[in-house]
């Protein structure tokens, strides 16, 4: 009881005191998280966008694909990331391994499914004489598109959030292709299995605390955004 | 896109639309004319809503032409410009997450026309269809009707040259789709607007259209005036569809300049038209030419059909109360609460049923055939 007692206390003093090191963490897991959730957004909207309003032979076998990759788990991205990103591997000219850019091409491999199988079920829950009723009223194919982005826009909301939720809390992906390098790939989720396995619970607890407090802050602007609009 | 003024501002050709191997619409030639409003009726899967997402090229794959004011609509531009130039409303009224005023202004918008000037039309358009107060409600907030008021301004806030709807009073319920009908009447009386409008409901055709096309299994079996498709029906389908109740089959046994006999179940049934000796005739009766007296009334009547029946069922249809009889054929008539009580109608009563000669129609005429197959 102690030990988690004077984790708490140890905890807020590293926030109170904005410690160089965790700041540094938690705007590094903010950007990693961020960038690739941005990323799969773009992804994710486009590609569940068009493969909810066309047809085409082997739909449905790319639909249950999109869906298992929703449920993608994270170890065994970080796994075909790194054997792709290994010096020796097919993109390893890059160079790329054991940096945040690596975390944000696992970490977009990872929230692109999730994003893009909501999209899809979002764009797919819309009246289907809707997309007629738009182009009767004049719209060309792309501003059809548009149209219907916006009216799936609440749904798609969430899967922004599922996306976020998804990377930002993700572990196993973001140590093997990110390596945990203090100043410069360590985030959130990767400290404190690093802290936790040292035994600094302290410090492991205060990383637990802002990460779970991260995942709020996110979430409670985008639910605002996307509660605002909710008829009167 | 060529301006033709004179000749159909729409017209059809040929067009097939197949779903799975089936054909569900097969429409030949349909014209349009400007300003006319044509009412597509017939039970659901006739092809109505298949032939009006045929005109307003919603629909692919199908084969046919559609031409506006005679120019062939098919290659991308032409098409783009074409549906600028329509509205359709659904029976859904499809509406936008936003606000009424929102979705009045939807086509405007997409046609890139300035704010200042989406004001002004929208404002008329909530004035014309009575929803001026709920300018700024959210479109999930309104009823069935407020929504569907919305949909119908939304379409003429582009000011369409044709107007197509989809069943919009479908799902409205009877005081609301009344007051819809009312203030759609008027508005169309206003502005014009060539229509062509898809119901399953004969009286709001009646109410509404020029011209009535009564479909069937993808067909047009029967267009012309209301009155036409009501009372000359062109065969048992079109006659059930616009309420012709009782459609008899007889061979002709007399003929005299412009009327004929028939038999039609051992009865003599005089009717006004031509026909050949021997040949066999369908014969249609509106119910509500149908006249019943009292069984020992004496009253001469002009009808020179007179027959006594059996009343065999009565069954109320609110206003008026359905009286099916029988007189050796079966004869159905429609008949008013007040003479329900004049004549204590009851079922198993004797009456006579009287129909005037004239009020009967001749649906088609063959020769019967020798040969048997």
């Amino acid at each position: 009881m102690d030990l988690i007692f004077e984790g708490i206390k140890k905890a807020f003093w590293l926030i109170i005191t904005l410690d160089p090191e965790v700041l540094g963490i938690t705007f590094l897991s903010l950007r990693v998280s961020g960038t690739a959730t941005l990323i799969s957004l773009l992804i994710g909207v486009s590609l569940g966008t068009v493969v909810a309003l066309t047809r085409f032979w082997g739909r449905g076998i790319v639909v249950s694909l999109i869906n298992t990759g929703m449920g993608l788990p994270p170890v065994v991205v970080g796994l075909f990331v790194t054997i792709l990103l290994w010096r020796n591997g097919p993109l390893g000219f890059f160079g790329i391994l054991y940096t945040p850019t690596a975390m944000i091409i696992a970490q977009t491999i990872i929230a692109a499914p999730i994003v893009m199988g909501i999209s899809l079920a979002a764009m797919q829950h819309l009246p289907p004489k809707l997309r007629l009723q738009i182009l009767a009223l004049g719209a060309t194919r792309l501003q059809m598109v548009w149209i219907l982005i916006k009216e799936a826009r609440l749904p798609l909301l969430a899967a922004v959030m599922a996306g976020f939720g998804g990377v930002i809390s993700e572990v196993g992906a973001s140590i093997m292709v990110g390596g945990n390098i203090k100043g410069y790939s360590r985030v959130l989720t990767t400290a404190t299995v690093m802290e936790t396995s040292r035994g600094n619970f302290d410090i492991a607890i205060a990383l637990g605390i802002i990460l779970l407090v991260l995942a709020y802050l996110v979430n409670l602007l985008l639910t605002h955004i996307q509660q605002r609009e909710r008829p009167r | 896109m060529g301006t033709n003024e004179l000749g159909p501002i729409l017209e059809a050709r040929n067009l097939e639309v197949k779903r799975g191997g089936t054909t569900i619409l097969d429409v030949q030639s349909l014209l349009i004319e400007k300003g006319e409003i044509l009412s597509l009726i017939g039970p659901n899967g006739a092809g109505k809503t298949t032939l009006l997402q045929a005109l307003a090229h919603l629909l692919k794959p199908f084969d046919g032409e559609v031409l506006f004011r005679g120019q062939q609509v098919g290659s991308n531009h032409s098409l783009f410009q074409y549906r600028r130039k329509l509205a359709m409303v659904f029976q859904e009224p499809l509406l936008f997450d936003t606000t009424v005023f929102e979705n009045i202004a939807s086509g405007l918008k997409i046609r890139g026309m300035k704010r200042a000037e989406i004001q002004g039309i929208v404002m008329e358009q909530l004035e014309r269809f009575g929803i001026k107060h709920l300018k700024e409600r959210s479109a999930r907030t309104l009823s069935g009707g407020e929504a569907q008021r919305t949909s119908l301004g939304r379409a003429f806030a582009i000011q369409p040259e044709i107007l197509f709807l989809d069943e919009p009073f479908a799902s409205l319920d009877p005081p609301t789709r009344e007051s819809l009908i009312e203030d759609l009447q008027r508005i169309l009386l206003q502005t014009k607007t060539t229509s062509i409008f898809a119901t399953h409901d004969r009286f709001e055709a009646l109410r509404l259209s020029d011209r009535i096309a009564v479909m069937n299994l993808g067909k047009i079996v029967q267009i012309g005036s209301p009155e036409v498709v009501m009372n000359r029906p062109v065969d048992e389908f079109v006659a059930s569809f616009v309420g012709v109740e009782t459609v008899l089959t007889g061979s002709v046994i007399k003929k005299d300049g412009g009327t004929f006999v028939a038999s039609v179940s051992g009865k003599e049934v005089e009717t006004v038209g031509e026909a050949q000796i021997g040949e066999e005739v369908v014969l249609g009766i509106r119910p509500e030419h149908v006249t019943l007296a009292a069984h020992s009334s004496r009253e001469i009547t002009s009808a020179r059909n007179l027959f006594p029946a059996k009343i065999e069922k009565i069954v109320s249809l609110g206003p008026y109360q359905k009286v099916q009889l029988d007189c050796g054929f079966p004869l159905v008539a429609y008949v008013t609460h007040h003479s329900m009580e004049n004549l204590s109608l009851r079922e198993g009563k004797e009456v006579m049923a009287s129909v005037k000669a004239t009020a009967i129609h001749v649906m088609r005429r063959k020769i019967p055939s020798t040969k048997h197959q």
